[in-house]
């Protein structure tokens, strides 16, 4: 099956007054269409970059130094930027963390669902515009009212599926769900995941979702992708990673979730999250791994397939182990 | 290729000095009005270390002469030396803007501290005082004020106070809102439980984080303060008898400097006043910059 | 719409309104300085009749004031007055009123404070919001911040400058004055342009010096704007500039400098009042000056309380207006 994104070496850095800081060290992901993959890892480790990159939404002081990003065998890095806005929302939409703030206070939701169709097919007419936004509406279960009301008349949950209503319009083929839920109860973050699974299948795009809640990803994903320092170091599909992680910071990640069997103290990862600024030299992990060898200290690991499927950036693992 | 990436030696963190000059390079605004602000402060102290103080009163010099070598701003129809006046008058600003600029600022801390701190009853009573009279222009009380205190005796400090009676409800309620903020923090949370008085509370905790907004708010004020004495003067409620810049500008109209073709004579202490407030102001703008780094502009 | 917002910022109208009558109420009283006297001292002394005389015209116009009655009814006396719109007498012109003078001058300071805020307003707000959208033009940026320049600066010395230069140097435009000497006020196209020549100086002066104010404002609730979710998002839905500045940026944007055009209004006016005074155009400022040189009390009293008033009410109609564009306040 031919992969409907494929990222390819995609690095972006920030220049700072303190110098440059690496968010995004050359990454590299490839997703079917259909297919859900949870991007998990601590703050600040590149996973909200991974997403503006994608969009091409990096702003100064942060550029794409290189890479590509293709969606359905279109490289949107070679794209002008004209056409970048056209293929934003058609060809990979963005869901925000919406509950908050991601509509415009002063106009109409309605008035918010067909700038963003008017933005991609001008001549369209009104009347089909407002049946595919009500459309929209619907599919996240949302009543048609909502079309006529503005923001500050919803609950959150209603906010963030308004954003998932704006999101699928256009039918993208990737959706990126940046943290859909972190700001909502226990309860609408249910019914927000159920409706991004409802219509993920409806369109069948891939998601990525981005986020910190691995038992959220657990229930509705395929695959998990673990980022550490602006490197992806492991992805593996949900079984897998639950049962048997490969990368020492993969293991340690789940080792430090709570479980129901086994009462006690926390697991933690010793150690902090290294600065952007100035990262270890080989595996930027070494410092904080147990598992650390001479080589991790100087060489820094590439990315490899195992045999199970996962792929994972370590030198336990490959031919060097 | 995949061995070291970055070394140590390219990253290395600049020091403090360089930081902050490289700083003032973003922030043009508070360099310029540094800039400026050294000028007139250096213009101000050489100037009275080698005018004659008399020459800045009337009956001095011969009246009416224009720029020239001897008399570099020209000379008034009262026979004042326009540069030894400029001088003076500068020193004059100077003195009732910090003046009156301090005390404002002072009183409105320690009006926004018992208001944010102690709430309830006195914090109603005293945000409703400044809000009440924010909206009455205070320039038009302050004519009232001046105008009613009989105009011989009117002297820099009674201007100053004129001035000040009007101006410490911006910085109260700016230290207010300063204070409530900080009240909700955790540091002042981790304080109070482990048991550390109000007062010491106040003086060990709260204040030092504060001094940001009470040294922008003192600027504001001496701003706010020059503008007002200026206004004041200029429509001849200054003390008619020193060479305050507004009442330089406010005579020379009376006589129709312009009209007479002594165009020097208002020309000097508008662009002095120019230099002045628009130095305040750029330092002002700058540190506003400074202390809301969202202002900050992303190059 | 909304009754208890309604009352409620009616009340604060009232709340100001009294204060600042209160406040020129007793200011002048508890200072040392008899006005009566002062005015009369400077005749007698300019036209010559003798102290006794003096203190009969002094007592004579005491109790025509009502300044000899207990100082509480005064204070009632004059509280009814405000109600009524009566602002006493003028000591100089006498038979005059103060409600009188005020309306002769009115219009001329009306005019100018009016057209000088609107075109100000826009021009900086549409500067401000140019200035701190990433896409505009270096040049035009650099325009914007330019008019920074200009903020701190009082309009009445930008005033001075344009006279020097454009009236005194290049004798292009008037020096000051509402209209050229000997010419008869009328109807006539002639003398109409030859009003608005003597307001383009004063007018140029104004706007300059109050567009800073407003670029400042609009630039720093720009940048905020910007850093908005909802204006990532309309990016992110692939929205064209144009559609994102419009809707999103410039109309959020603009609704707290409307808040902001209501609490400028204050400075407008007295930056108008003493802009006035350097022109010498027939406005309330020029009304002002004469009444401090001439030492007419309630004049001046009475001018100060008419524009207090005036703007506070200003202020409560701007904000009446406000939730007819913010549909967040509409609603609540």
């Amino acid at each position: 099956m031919k992969p409907v994104l494929k990222v390819v070496d995609l690095e972006v850095s920030y220049y700072t007054d303190a110098g440059r800081a690496k968010a995004l060290d050359r990454v590299n992901l490839e997703l079917n269409a259909g297919e859900k993959i949870g991007l998990v890892g601590e703050s600040g480790s590149g996973k909200s970059t991974m997403a503006l990159a994608m969009m091409r939404m990096i702003k100064p002081p942060g550029r794409i130094e290189h890479g590509q990003v293709i969606v359905d065998g279109n490289d949107l890095t070679s794209l002008s930027d004209e056409q970048m806005l056209k293929a934003r929302l058609s060809q990979i939409a963005y869901i925000p963390q919406g509950a908050m703030n991601s509509l415009n206070p002063v106009t109409r939701i309605g008035a918010q669902m067909i700038d963003a169709i008017k933005a991609h097919s001008p001549n369209m007419p009104k009347d089909k515009m407002r049946a595919r936004s009500l459309k929209a509406l619907e599919s996240v279960e949302l009543k048609p009212e909502v079309f006529r009301m503005y923001a500050h008349e919803l609950s959150g949950g209603m906010k963030q599926r308004v954003c998932i209503a704006i999101g699928i319009l256009l039918e993208p083929k990737v959706i990126i769900a940046d943290e859909p839920t972190s700001a909502l109860d226990v309860v609408t973050q249910r019914q927000v995941m159920e409706t991004i699974n409802k219509v993920q299948a409806e369109i069948g795009a891939a998601v990525i979702l981005i986020g910190h809640d691995m038992g959220l990803m657990a229930q509705s994903m395929d695959k998990v992708a673990v980022m550490y320092a602006g490197r992806l170091v492991e992805v593996s599909t949900v079984k897998e990673m639950f049962t048997a992680p490969k990368h020492p910071y993969s293991q340690a990640l789940i080792r430090s979730l709570p479980k129901l069997d086994v009462r006690g103290v926390f697991q933690g990862i010793p150690g902090l999250a290294p600065s952007l600024l100035r990262l270890p030299s080989g595996c930027a992990f070494h410092p904080r791994c147990q598992e650390a060898m001479d080589k991790c200290k100087t060489l820094r690991p590439e990315n490899q397939v195992l045999a199970s499927g996962s792929r994972v950036t370590c030198h336990l693992y490959g031919e060097g182990a | 290729m995949s061995s070291v990436t970055l070394s140590n030696t390219a990253i290395r963190q600049p020091n403090k000095v360089t930081l902050f000059f490289r700083y003032l390079r973003r922030n043009p605004s508070l360099t310029f009005g540094l800039l400026i602000m050294l000028f007139l402060v250096i213009f101000t102290v050489h100037g009275l270390l080698t005018i004659n103080t008399k020459d800045a009163y009337p009956l001095a010099v011969r009246p009416k002469m224009p720029p020239s070598f001897q008399y570099p701003l020209g000379t008034d129809f009262f026979g004042r030396d326009l540069y030894a006046a400029m001088v003076i008058g500068m020193w004059q600003t100077a003195v009732i803007g910090v003046f009156a600029g301090a005390l404002g600022t002072i009183i409105g801390t320690i009006f926004g501290f018992i208001s944010a701190y102690f709430g309830g009853f006195i914090d109603a009573a005293i945000t409703s005082i400044c809000q009440i009279l924010i909206p009455i222009p205070a320039f038009l009380i302050q004519v009232i004020i001046a105008g009613s205190i009989d105009k011989r005796s009117v002297t820099i400090l009674t201007m100053a106070w004129v001035v000040l009676l009007l101006a410490w409800m911006g910085p109260t309620l700016v230290i207010r809102a300063q204070v409530l903020s900080m009240k909700e923090r955790q540091f002042v949370s981790v304080a109070k439980l482990s048991g550390m008085t109000s007062l010491g509370i106040i003086f060990k905790e709260i204040l030092p984080n504060l001094l940001p907004f009470i040294a922008a708010a003192f600027i504001a004020q001496v701003f706010q303060a020059v503008f007002a004495s200026f206004y004041l003067a200029i429509v001849g409620l200054g003390p008619v008898r020193e060479p305050l810049l507004g009442n330089t500008i406010w005579s020379a109209q009376t006589q129709g400097a312009f009209f007479n073709g002594w165009w020097w004579w208002p020309i000097g202490p508008a662009v002095a006043m120019i230099l002045i407030l628009g130095s305040l102001a750029l330092i002002n703008m700058g540190m506003d910059e400074m202390a809301n780094p969202r202002i900050r502009r992303s190059e | 719409m909304n009754f208890r917002l309604l009352s409620k910022r009616l009340l604060f109208l009232l709340m100001v309104v009294w204060a600042a009558s209160t406040i020129t109420f007793f200011i002048p009283r508890i200072s040392p300085k008899n006005p009566v006297r002062e005015r009369f001292a400077e005749l007698a002394r300019t036209g010559g009749f003798s102290p006794e005389d003096l203190e009969v015209i002094v007592a004579d116009y005491s109790q025509r004031f009502g300044l000899d009655k207990p100082l509480l009814q005064q204070y009632g006396d004059y509280m009814w007055g405000i109600l009524r719109f009566d602002l006493g007498i003028s000591l100089n012109k006498f038979p005059k009123t103060v409600m009188q003078l005020i309306y002769e001058s009115l219009p001329w300071t009306i005019g100018l404070v009016f057209i000088t805020t609107i075109l100000s307003f826009i021009l900086g707000n549409w500067l401000g919001a140019l200035a701190a959208w990433p896409r505009s033009p270096d040049w035009l940026k650099n325009i914007a911040t330019s008019f920074v320049l200009f903020q701190g600066v009082p309009p009445v010395l930008l005033g001075i400058l344009l006279i020097f230069f454009i009236g005194f140097k290049l004798k292009l435009l008037p020096l000051g004055g509402a209209y050229s000497i000997g010419t008869v006020p009328d109807q006539s196209i002639g003398f109409f342009l030859d009003v608005l020549r003597h307001q383009l100086l004063p007018g140029i002066a104004l706007v300059l010096g109050s567009v800073g104010g407003w670029v400042i404002s609009m630039r720093g609730m720009g940048v905020t704007i910007q850093g908005e979710d909802y204006v990532t998002f309309a990016e992110h839905k692939g929205l064209g500039p144009r559609v994102i500045f419009r809707d999103y940026y410039l109309r959020n944007a603009l609704l707290p400098q409307i808040t902001g055009l209501a609490l400028a209004l204050g400075n407008l006016v007295t930056s108008a009042i003493v802009v006035e005074g350097i022109f010498a155009l027939p406005g309330l400022g020029t009304m002002l000056n004469s009444a401090i040189r001439s030492n007419d009390f309630s004049v001046i009293y009475g001018i100060v309380l008419f524009i207090t008033i005036g703007i506070a009410t200003l202020m409560v109609i701007v904000e009446f207006l406000y939730p007819l564009l913010d549909p967040r306040i509409r609603h609540q």
